[in-house]
């Protein structure tokens, strides 16, 4: 009997304490971006291997998901000769919600992993503690650099992401299945608010870009220091990333709509 | 040494084409140019119906968008619906004595405010109401009315 409640205690007490650790650690990376300015050098190369390397699938995604959308937007409004709006329901589903989303799931599975199986590594092989032996504290080294080019990265990717699908969604619709330019353009500028959606989307691109970023540099941080470790944090990485994306956009589109 | 070069232009690139593609989404997708930041003045005007009217629609004078509804409540008193709208201050120059009337565009389309300008030398300001006003057409009442004088007819 007591044993359960034990268990329950012990479950509790470590949950809280990992949070805390957490969060504390979060302030105390966040508290470096001031000092970081002043070295750009470390940020510039992580924008490089988080941001203009996730640039290629970013695109090519976002120019399929645009064509994509085109196609099933047409099929379902030319039913009730709309097809003019086309380009509102390829803008608007693009930049409130596709966007931000899909680019932050790809950004995961892209550059995620590959920070926390780099940090992960950086454990394993001793850097981290190396770099403390030196003096250099690895929170401001290693840590805050990736944190910041993550959150610098997303909005430039998601946008990147919807720019390029509404040209996808033109490319169908207009020169393929023959909806008029002009109304295709006319109609979305109508229709889409610059601070109600695009603005909408950049802010949830930015939330992304915090969270996802931040969990792969923690789990990397925080992982078991062996192979195996390593693996199942950057597998952790990826899921914990998706379920919470997913969670948080419902959240904030049910608090911004 | 151009190494690091390599990496600055390329990082620059990314920046470049991430915040060009924040400006097509701001000025390509959006109507930002059209209808963006800019100063505002607020009327107001009741109607005994707005059905179909929603914050943001269109308000128009000669069929060119000069502002937005912002607002629309209920008046306690007078059961009227008072319809707040947004006007752009480059539009400052409409007499009080105009009419404001809610129309569709097409026959199914969406409501939006039009106001044809009157004549008086007193302009409207901030706050200001314009008291001539139409309501909006609800097509089942006119179609509830043609059917029936049709079978009376008949």
């Amino acid at each position: 009997m007591f044993n359960w409640f034990a268990q329950i205690g012990h479950i509790s007490i470590s949950f809280f304490s990992r949070l805390g650790k957490e969060v504390i650690l979060f302030f105390q990376t966040t508290a470096c971006f001031a000092d970081l300015l002043s070295r750009p050098g470390l940020i510039i190369q992580q924008i490089f291997s988080v941001g203009v390397r996730s640039m290629l699938i970013i695109i090519v995604s976002g120019f399929f998901v645009g064509m994509v959308l085109g196609l099933q937007g047409y099929n379902t409004l030319v039913d009730f000769g709309a097809e003019e709006s086309l380009g509102v329901v390829v803008a608007l589903s693009l930049v409130r919600e596709l966007g931000p989303v899909v680019t932050a799931l790809l950004y995961a599975g892209r550059a995620g992993s590959a920070l926390t199986a780099e940090i992960g590594l950086m454990k394993a092989t001793e850097q981290l503690s190396g770099l403390e032996m030196m003096a250099v504290n690895p929170v401001e080294r290693i840590l805050a650099p990736r944190l910041l080019a993550g959150i610098i990265s997303m909005p430039l990717l998601a946008a990147m992401f919807s720019a390029v699908g509404v040209f996808g969604g033109y490319l169908i619709g207009v020169e393929m299945l023959g909806v008029d330019s002009g109304s295709y353009w006319s109609q979305m500028q109508a229709k889409v608010d610059y601070h109600q959606d695009v603005l909408n989307g950049v802010i949830k691109s930015v939330v992304f870009g915090i969270v996802v970023t931040w969990i792969a540099v923690y789990e990397g941080y925080s992982c078991t220091p062996t192979s195996e470790g390593v693996s199942s944090a950057t597998t952790r990485t990826v899921v914990n990333s998706a379920l919470i994306v997913l969670g948080l956009d419902f959240l904030l589109t049910a608090l911004m709509l | 040494m151009s190494n690091s070069r390599t990496l600055e232009i390329l990082v620059g690139l990314f920046v470049s084409l991430g915040a060009l593609a924040l400006l097509i989404l701001a000025f390509n997708v959006s109507n930002m140019q059209s209808f963006g930041s800019g100063s505002h003045y607020t009327i107001n005007a009741s109607f005994s119906n707005a059905s179909g009217l929603k914050t943001r629609s269109a308000v128009t004078i000669a069929g060119v968008t000069i502002g937005r509804v912002v607002d629309i409540v209920v008046d306690p008193e007078s059961f009227e619906a008072v319809v707040t709208m947004s006007i752009d201050k480059r539009f400052d120059e409409i007499p009080v004595d105009s009419d404001a009337g809610i129309y569709t565009a097409g026959l199914l389309g969406e409501k939006y405010i039009g106001i044809s300008p009157g004549g008086a030398p007193d302009l409207l300001e901030e706050g200001s109401e314009i008291r001539l006003t139409q309501s909006s057409i609800v097509l089942e009442k006119l179609i509830s009315q043609f059917l029936f004088s049709q079978s009376k007819e008949g």
